[in-house]
């Protein structure tokens, strides 16, 4: 949920990373911590397991300059990826202001997808939330790899509505800060609307 | 289709630290902040130097998610207090609408103390809090902030 505060002239957004165990997520944050100057940033505070899976969140407060006087600031966040922490990405998704699917593009990570983006939505839902209406971008990662799912099938199978789609490979930044823009576009645009 | 955003004006943002300000003479706290429940913080009161609050401010509110979570589970509502003692520096965490009293204490104060100031200042947190909201949803439809920004702004975002 958007906090505007008139005192400290900031408008705070959030913004999560959502998509199957081992996709990129917590690499799409690291790369942005890593390229950002230190004062626009904070802390990235990761909650992993010893073996460094995401337990409960990753968290990295950025911020993304000023619009009319107004520091803008991005909560990012991820959830952890795998199906039994489904608890934690329930309470992770409570008052979001838009959301990046990050999907696996390798062959064998196709199911893990659409359980994945099944479980979003059902998620959204249960916390009153439509993913056909919310700000939402969809990223497809990994296209370094050789077994690889070509993009068109991708999108068939995995984009929902209009959503923009952007290729990346995290793990050296191609496309992450495309689509960190691109989800802070739509949530500043919704942010006129209502 | 998301919340409807909260709409904090300066005067209100006044009283609360004022409240804040009190809680933390009154309790011998080290650092007295309010959070939102999503983990943005909103004031800050104490010996802030050196402290990771925007950390602190997810964290706790990730810990309050977290155990309410548990609460729903065996069939509570909510926990509607936290406290974390340690060996020298403790924090106690309270509930209060849809933000969160975060107190930072050390062996200057005790946990009884900031219990029982942190239930005096909540209730006067709590109206001012009532009445953000209330403004919010009304200011939300028209907010002249919003309402102004234009592609452009988006735009220059991201130009560097
Ligand atoms: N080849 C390749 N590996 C990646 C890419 N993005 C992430 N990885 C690797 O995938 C693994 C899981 O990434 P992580 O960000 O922890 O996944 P998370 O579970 O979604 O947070 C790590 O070993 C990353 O280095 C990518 O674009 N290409
Ligand atoms: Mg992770």
């Amino acid at each position: 949920m958007t906090f505007i505060n008139y005192a400290s002239r900031e408008i705070n957004c959030k913004i999560v990373y959502y998509g199957p165990g081992l996709c990129g997520k917590t690499t799409n944050l690291q790369y942005i911590y890593d390229s950002t100057a230190p004062t626009a940033k904070g802390k990235l505070i990761s909650l992993a397991t010893e073996t460094d899976r995401t337990l409960f969140f990753d968290f990295m407060p950025l911020e993304l300059g000023t619009v009319r006087g107004f520091k803008t600031r991005f909560h990012l966040y991820t959830v952890p990826g795998q199906v039994f922490y489904d608890a934690s990405r329930k309470l992770i998704l409570k008052g979001v202001d838009g959301v990046v699917f990050v999907a696996d593009s390798q062959e064998e990570r196709m199911d893990a997808n659409i359980e994945s983006l099944f479980n979003l939505e059902e998620n959204l839902k249960s916390n009153g939330y439509d993913l056909t209406k919310i700000p939402y971008v969809l990223q497809l990662n990994k296209r370094d790899l050789p077994n690889v799912v070509p993009v068109p099938d991708l999108v068939t199978e995995l984009r929902r509505r209009d959503e923009p789609v952007h290729e990346a490979v995290a793990a050296t930044g191609t496309g992450v800060f495309d689509t960190l823009k691109s989800i802070a576009k739509l949530v500043l645009t919704e942010l006129r609307k209502s | 289709m998301t919340d409807t955003p909260i709409i904090m004006r300066e005067q209100q943002y006044g009283r609360i630290i004022a409240v804040l300000s009190k809680l933390r003479l009154d309790s011998f706290a080290r650092v007295v902040f309010l959070v939102d429940k999503n983990g943005q913080e909103i004031a800050v009161q104490g010996e802030v130097g050196g402290l990771d609050t925007t950390s602190l401010a997810s964290l706790a509110a990730g810990n309050v998610a977290a155990t309410g979570g548990m609460a729903k589970l065996i069939g509570e509502k909510e926990f509607p207090t936290l406290s974390h003692e340690g060996e020298r520096e403790s924090i106690h965490i309270c509930i209060i609408g849809r933000t969160l009293l975060v107190v930072v204490f050390d062996d200057r104060s005790s946990l009884g103390l900031v219990k029982l100031r942190v239930k005096q200042a909540s209730r006067e947190l709590a109206t001012i809090f009532e009445e953000i909201t209330r403004e919010s949803e009304q200011t939300a439809q028209d907010n002249p902030l919003l309402a102004g920004i234009t592609d452009d702004d988006i735009d220059s975002l991201f130009s560097s």
